[in-house]
């Protein structure tokens, strides 16, 4: 069929099943805009930033495990997307964003709103591509879902020029694709699985560790298999929790910088560690050279380049977690699950003298009592995203996830702002669902303009915000390693949050008492409006326990048993 | 476990011919702290690849790294870390016409070459060598006053 480039690019989106595109138009992109108000094969929601546009398909893409799509222009539009491609790629989301480039003509001119966002993208997509004629523009769309989902997943930029999307010519949607460069290998090797299983066999101490790729497999169901079938306890990394449920009693909770205290001690007692789908990053390792000192190490991932890195591996898998499982778990049919008793009952003695807790209090609001209650409130049904911070971590740590894909957080980069447009991303896919976007008082400024948008297409967030009135992570490395010399963490000055929420269309609480917590939480549900929930929270709370950068895992800063509120501890 | 140093490797990438091929190749290195020590890069005749030869210092784990990271380009299409090679490099010089050209003339066949240009001023040889026995022609080529020098960087190819 005879059609333009912009109408390809719709017609793409519509062949890839894509319901909702998040994105901003301009000068290089206005012909695809054009098309897009002229068809409804898909929903556009307009943000008001480009970074917003991004973080919410990647929060499409992390809630549906489909494909997230973003659109941007050309120049600033650009360059406002690449804190977005960079949060995706580090945490390998499947995304394609589309962005508007200069006429072919005039680029390499320093044209007008043009940059090269091919070079700028290099390092932060796992590919991307510049479209220099319409003939190769369907193959180019349809190469780019398939890379951003196949594989290791991650986020491929398509960058057109303008005159490339008013050309008209054929379209013909490939069906398949064929690169004969990309081959990425699924199948876990039959010898190197069968080694695998004979370690498992053998060891006393063996350790679940299961990490994000476990959720982008949607291998879920199979690890829970494995753990059930022999008994091995598990932790899990940021990027895991929810996978292996809540309530699981072999789930020894998240390890790592903020980890509990039987999580890291397993780690580095065990003598066998199971690792499907997580890459040993240094926020999990501490110091590499105390990391599982006494294990061997089997790592299954399906990025070659993952895998012995950072640590020496006894058992390389190269593959997809689900089909890896799939041949493993049957050969584990001998296994006693009995053989690791002795072992975790040794975690379940470090789980009780240490267990993941805090000191609440009736004076001030403790911001793990806010995680508590919002487990206890919303719990199962809720889709919790986040910004980043200590927030972020008492989320983690205290929340009750319970299963994959319900714990949204940007963990690789670590992206402050993140929270609430993948917030708006997430309940677009899941409009029945309750999501929260758990924030502090620093995060949610860097995009709160998206309350317009939330309000304008009735997207009904809840933005819970801790607020200590500080940059409380920064404030709490201050605390412990710069002799607390807050050296701009203040944030004493603050907007009226209330005010500020209903200016841009939403509701906002502000939050001094639990009862008023509860009381928001039930009239922020029952509104069925954007909102600000802006919490007060203890101003000089650590997220404990905490390793120390560079320190190994078994030296933990522990929480005080019994304390007193306030900033003396 | 053995400890390792850092050696000279030659690797050889084929990547599908298209466009900024070369700069991912490249970024790839300095974005990770790799280090180029030369690098050449033509199209694979009666085929659309090209072949890019990288002369590299690194560890075996560096070296690990470097090839699967190169793998994952998209259009790197093969990676070979050579160990039974075959490797060639050219360089070109250009010395003043006073001095010994005889010399000069009977210094570039040794290594394989020849005065391949003689103008009003200068004169230009060639040599096509292994890359250490180029390294051995420059130095004993330091002596008739060169003023200019050009190396090709490293081809390899397996035996
Ligand atoms: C875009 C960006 N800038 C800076 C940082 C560094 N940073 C990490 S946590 C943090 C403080 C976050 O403060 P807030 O959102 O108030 O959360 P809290 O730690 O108080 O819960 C900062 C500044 C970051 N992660 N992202």
């Amino acid at each position: 069929m005879q059609m333009s480039g912009a109408q390809m690019v719709c017609e793409a989106i519509i062949a890839e099943g894509i319901k909702t595109v998040f994105g901003y138009p301009g000068g290089a992109i206005m012909h695809v805009y054009d098309e897009i108000y002229k068809q409804d094969g898909f929903e556009h929601i307009l943000t008001r930033h480009e970074q917003a546009a991004v973080h919410a398909a990647d929060g499409y893409a992390r809630a549906t495990g489909e494909v997230g799509v973003a659109m941007v222009t050309s120049g600033p539009g650009f360059t406002n997307a690449v804190t977005g491609l960079a949060t995706a790629y580090m945490d390998s989301i499947p995304m394609v964003v589309i962005s508007g480039q200069v006429p072919l003509s005039l680029i390499g001119t320093d044209g007008f709103q043009e940059i090269d966002a091919v070079g700028i993208s290099r390092p932060c997509t796992k590919h991307n591509f510049l479209v220099r004629s319409l003939e190769e523009l369907p193959r180019i769309l349809k190469e780019a879902f398939y890379l951003a989902r196949s594989g290791r997943p991650g986020p491929i930029l398509v960058d057109i020029p303008k005159d490339i999307t008013v050309e008209v010519g054929e379209f013909d949607y490939p069906e398949s694709v064929n690169i004969p460069s990309y081959k990425p290998t699924y199948k876990g090797n039959a010898r190197q699985i069968e080694k695998a299983v004979d370690a498992i066999k053998k060891a006393k101490k063996p350790l679940l560790y299961i990490g994000g790729g476990v959720v982008l497999s949607n291998a879920y169901e199979l690890v829970r298999q494995l753990a059930e079938k022999t008994q091995i306890p598990v932790v899990e990394t940021l990027m895991a929790r929810g996978v292996m449920g809540a309530k699981n009693p072999l789930l020894l909770g998240m390890l790592g910088m903020h980890g509990n205290y039987a999580s890291n001690m397993a780690m580095s007692e065990t003598d066998l560690v199971i690792s499907l789908g997580a890459r040993f990053d240094d926020r999990v390792t501490g110091k590499l050279s105390e990391f599982a000192k006494y294990a061997d190490i089997i790592h299954v991932d399906i990025d070659p380049a993952n895998i012995a890195k950072l640590v020496d591996v006894d058992y390389p898998i190269v593959g997809d977690v689900t089909q890896v499982l799939e041949k493993m778990i049957p050969l584990l049919d001998g296994v006693n699950p009995d053989r690791y008793q002795a072992w975790r009952e040794i975690l379940k003695r470090y789980d009780e003298l240490h267990p993941q807790a805090y000191v609440d209090s009736d004076e001030v609001i403790k911001p793990q009592w806010v995680i508590e209650r919002l487990g206890e409130l919303v719990g199962e049904d809720a889709i919790i995203t986040s910004d980043v911070g200590q927030h972020q971590m008492w989320a983690a740590q205290h929340y009750p996830f319970d299963r994959p894909r319900q714990w949204i957080n940007s963990g690789g980069l670590g992206t402050m702002g993140f929270g609430f447009p993948a917030a708006i991303g997430a309940k677009k896919a899941y409009p029945e669902k309750t999501v929260i976007n758990i924030t502090g008082d620093g995060s949610i400024l860097m995009n709160m303009q998206e309350l317009v948008t939330a309000a304008e297409y009735k997207i009904p967030v809840i933005n819970v915000i801790l607020n200590n009135h500080f940059l409380g992570m920064v404030r709490q490395w201050q605390t412990f390693f710069y002799e607390k010399r807050y050296s701009e963490t203040d944030l004493t000055f603050q907007p009226n949050w209330k005010a500020l929420a209903e200016a841009c269309g939403g509701i906002g609480y502000d939050v001094t008492t639990k009862e008023e917590f509860d009381a928001a939480l039930e009239d922020a549900i029952k509104q069925d409006k954007v909102c600000f929930m802006n919490v007060a929270v203890n101003r000089f709370e650590n997220v404990l326990p905490m390793v120390p950068a560079g320190g190994a895992l078994f030296n933990m800063m522990l929480p005080p048993k019994i304390e007193k509120d306030g900033e003396e501890k | 476990m053995a400890k390792s140093t850092d050696e000279r490797r030659v690797i050889s990438v084929v990547v599908m011919n298209e466009s900024s091929v070369l700069a991912r190749v490249t970024a790839l290195f300095a974005g990770r702290g790799y280090n180029i020590e030369s690098l050449t890069v033509a199209p694979i005749p009666e085929s659309d690849m090209s072949h890019i030869t990288i002369e590299t210092k690194g560890n075996a784990k560096v070296m690990e790294q470097i090839t699967k990271q190169l793998h994952k380009l998209i259009p790197v299409y093969k990676v070979i870390e050579h160990e039974e090679m075959v490797e060639k490099e050219m360089v070109l010089i250009k010395f003043p016409i006073a001095e010994n050209l005889s010399d000069i003339a009977a210094l570039a066949a040794a290594y394989n070459g020849g005065i391949v240009n003689v103008g009003k001023e200068m004169v230009v040889a060639q040599v096509a060598d292994e890359p250490k026995r180029v390294k051995h022609f420059i130095e004993a080529a330091q002596r008739y006053n060169p003023c200019e020098i050009v190396r090709g960087g490293v081809v390899a190819i397996e035996r």
